[in-house]
């Protein structure tokens, strides 16, 4: 073979390594269980990632700026409680606010939005101005809305799960669009809009181009004039709206929200970003890409699951997808001498 | 016995496009101090990087002792008693002299680190160069020619037989140059050649035994520095012809100025002090200077990228309120950087990002970007500008350097600016670009904007400039007609305030 095919080859290897690895994976589940490939199964991992690939196009775009968020499962674990706990069905024995009218479900999911935009315009300033390490500061956020939700659960709810949810609220999540034997449902609808929507942004309008400089090169980006701090900001804040309408979304999904609702998502929004091609140093990343990543996790998460295979070797063999897609991402940048 | 510690014959090193090294020699005797001299550019630092394994050399033979010797790495290099003290030190701030003195080296003692030999050994070799450091202190707190000493006394500590000195007194103050003087003397006793950089001919004539003139990558003399004088040596330097290397200037210099700088001082160091000058509509301003002189540092002022404490910018008689980069952007200023990877590029991201990232602002509508003008406008560049790439989406990073500068000079070009500040546009790029981008500097003066234009080639100041600022040590020297100057003068200029 010549020394020129052997390079093709192994840059095609590189490139793809990710995507061969999945195959192969796909190919054992399919092979245990053929039953694997029914339309069915995948109806449900598309309905199963719709909220997923919200919060994952969330923190996406934080993690092109160059910054990452790990406060992101504590967000929508907030939104989910707050937002649940306003929206109990008037008929139910243990409401929180047991005189509270009904009012449209539009209100509280809009009120988690602005609770967690909130949040990330404090941790905005503290990475953007305070020059906090974003790892460590999004760590902080972390456990200090875990300690206010928990508060609010605590002593509204004595810390049980909360219920009882109103019809209305229930159907957001869990409802479809219907025709004779064909069904959709809202959470693809939500997904596909937010998939539309932030790609909009990133491609089409100024702010995207922005994030991108910002991630890519940020002197340059200060050098070209581009107003970096408002930038982050406004970033962060569009991040924590799709915190707080996934966080009300997952809420509405489950129908009982306890404390530990949201734990650990940031691990997996970050891993499903990674596996679909954004790199953790910023200025690179699309939204197909991130739409992509959701969907193959969920698909190797759903199969194994599937096949049966034990709980604990899922994780291991989701560690070792994540750290493999960072190794491949690090050989793009790896300095040639 | 062999007459010299190191011989460097024939070197040769091309970069793509630049012939960086053309038969490069150095020979040095032990004991001695070798003054290495040259204009910047002239390749003194390729060949010292030759030497110690950082570039690979092309051709030419390297012998230390007579023997044959070719160095993977500056590690390697100091194993043979080679050594260098750069001229931005490398030093781990926050560890103690002690640390960094061994680093890389520290002696065990089975698995332990054997501190009590470090610090005997440390402190005999600062008693051997009255150095007075207390060496447990962090390194971070010690004055720039302390740490140098340091660095001199790391070199000693592994024996080292040969010294590079990479201007040691660019940032000391005369008494700090007199003990670096003695320490270097000390040395010269224990039979330690020295290899000693330096622009400044007074150093050069105290301290040197010997000197090496270098200019276009090329060995132009050796000789006992008695028998050589100031004029002699400096002609030598420079002396070259520079025909058809430039555009014929078809710019007229007018009356009205677009920008006026009054005694601008810079808020960080390395900041510029009590900075003045008036620049003319179609007027090239050359900005000259030494490494470290702050050329750089005073377009950022002016341009808002560093922070100004002291002082006034004006464009077209208009004070500047804001200074940041966007403001001055919107007033019509525009900043081709030095550091083009650093703070120019987006590599990632393809040419019509590069192209248009400055000037978002005009192609967007309610925050949406019109990607038709955007199209158009980089083709524009792309076609004028005569940019090699094979499509708008190629990423940056896959262009050459030559390119890349085209590529930003273009984005530039695009926010239609008045006043257009290049820092080194043509280091790094080959001939025929740098042709080009002399000949669109000429043609954008003649249209009436004006360009203030650093550069460490003394000849492509002289070749396009209308007028030369002088920068000497975060000065102005002086500002020269470029009709009635010449390199000497320059030269001159530049080590005023030194």
């Amino acid at each position: 073979m010549s020394p020129t095919m052997k390079k093709i080859i192994s840059e095609f290897l590189l490139k793809n390594a990710l995507y061969i690895v999945m195959f192969v994976l796909l190919t054992i589940i399919v092979m245990v269980q053929p039953g694997f490939l029914q339309l069915q199964n995948f109806y449900f991992i598309i309905t199963q990632s719709s909220s997923r690939i919200i919060l994952a196009l969330g923190i996406a775009s934080i993690i092109v700026l160059g910054y990452t968020d790990l406060s992101l499962g504590r967000n929508v674990g907030m939104a989910a409680i707050v937002s649940s706990s306003l929206l109990q069905a008037a008929n139910y024995s243990q409401r929180i606010f047991p005189d509270l009218p009904p009012f449209p479900i539009f209100f509280p999911i809009l009120l988690v939005m602005i609770l967690c935009s909130l949040f990330m315009v404090v941790q905005a300033f503290v990475v953007s101005k305070l020059k906090v390490a974003p790892f460590i500061a999004s760590l902080g956020f972390q456990l200090i809305i875990y300690g206010l939700q928990s508060i609010y659960i605590d002593q509204l709810n004595d810390s049980s799960p909360i219920g009882g949810l109103d019809p209305k609220f229930s159907n957001f999540a869990q409802g479809a669009i219907e025709f004779s034997n064909f069904r959709i449902p809202f959470l693809i609808i939500y997904a596909f809009i937010a998939s539309v929507l932030v790609w909009f942004i990133w491609n089409k309008t100024k702010l995207g181009r922005n994030m991108y400089a910002i991630g890519g090169n940020i002197e340059a980006a200060t050098v070209s004039g581009v107003n970096v701090i408002f930038n982050i900001f406004t970033i962060y804040i569009i991040a924590g709206m799709m915190y707080g309408f996934g966080g009300a979304l997952e809420g509405a999904r489950t129908g009982s929200v306890t404390n530990m609702l949201g734990q650990g998502y940031e691990l997996d929004a970050i891993a499903a970003c990674v596996v679909g091609g954004v790199s953790m140093r910023g200025g690179v990343g699309t939204v197909p890409g991130v739409v992509a990543g959701v969907l193959l996790f969920q698909i190797i998460n759903y199969g194994l699951v599937y096949i049966g295979v034990n709980p604990y070797v899922q994780f291991i063999v989701k560690g070792m997808i994540i750290v493999l897609a960072v190794a491949i991402d690090s050989q793009k940048y790896v300095k040639r001498r | 016995m062999n007459m010299y510690v190191l011989e460097m014959h024939n070197i040769k090193k091309e970069f793509p496009g630049v012939k960086a090294l053309d038969n490069a020699q150095l020979m040095l005797r032990p004991g001695t101090v070798h003054a290495l001299m040259g204009e910047n550019g002239a390749g003194k630092s390729t060949l010292m990087k030759c030497l110690f394994g950082i570039y690979k050399k092309d051709e030419g033979e390297i012998l230390l002792d007579g023997v044959p010797v070719e160095f993977e790495n500056p590690r390697q290099a100091l194993d043979h008693g080679v050594s260098m003290v750069h001229q931005e030190l490398n030093q781990v701030l926050e560890r103690s002299v002690l640390d960094n003195i061994w680093l890389g080296r520290f002696p065990v003692h089975g698995i332990t680190i054997d501190r009590k030999r470090m610090l005997k050994e440390t402190k005999a070799i600062f008693e051997q160069l009255q150095i007075r450091i207390n060496p447990l202190q962090k390194i971070g707190n010690l004055s720039v020619s302390e740490r140098q000493m340091i660095e001199i006394a790391r070199a000693v500590s592994c024996n080292a037989r040969i010294i590079v000195l990479d201007e040691p007194t660019s940032s000391l103050t005369e008494s700090e140059v007199k003990h670096l003087f003695s320490i270097i003397r000390m040395l010269k006793e224990q039979h330690v050649a020295i290899i000693y950089i330096s622009h400044k001919l007074e150093e050069i004539f105290e301290i040197a035994d010997e000197v090496t003139i270098m200019r276009d990558g090329r060995w132009i003399l050796t000789t006992p520095i008695a028998e050589i004088t100031k004029e002699r040596l400096i002609s030598s330097m420079v002396g070259r012809d520079f025909s058809n290397q430039f555009p014929p200037k078809t710019n007229k210099c007018l009356d009205e100025v677009v920008l006026e700088v009054r005694n601008i001082e810079g808020a960080y160091s390395p900041a510029v002090q009590d900075v003045s000058f008036e620049l003319h509509k179609g007027e090239i301003l050359g900005v000259s200077g030494l490494v470290g002189s702050r050329r750089t540092e005073m377009v950022e002022t002016i341009f808002g990228y560093r922070k100004l404490k002291k002082g006034e910018i004006r464009i077209n008689g208009v004070p500047c309120k804001k200074h940041i980069p966007r403001e001055s952007i919107a007033r019509g200023i525009g900043l081709v950087t030095e550091e083009r990877i650093a703070t120019g590029i987006f590599p990632l991201m393809d040419v019509q990002f590069n192209t248009m990232i400055a000037n978002l602002k005009s192609y967007a509508r309610f925050g949406i970007i019109d990607y038709k003008r955007s199209t158009r406008e980089t083709k524009w560049v792309i076609d004028t500008l005569s940019v090699k790439t094979p499509s708008q989406r190629k990423a940056i990073v896959n262009l050459s350097g030559g390119n890349q500068q085209k590529v930003i000079l273009g984005r530039w070009l695009l926010t239609s600016p008045k006043v257009l500040l290049l820092d080194e546009p043509t280091r790094g790029i080959d001939v025929g670009a740098k042709y080009e981008i002399y000949q669109l500097m000429i043609d954008l003066a003649a249209k009436g904007n004006a360009i203030i234009f650093i550069s460490s080639e003394m000849p492509e100041l002289l070749g396009i400039t209308d007028r030369i600022l002088v920068m000497s040590n975060g000065r102005v020297a002086g500002i020269v007609n470029t009709s009635e100057t010449n390199q000497e003068e320059l030269l001159m200029l530049a080590a005023k305030y030194l």
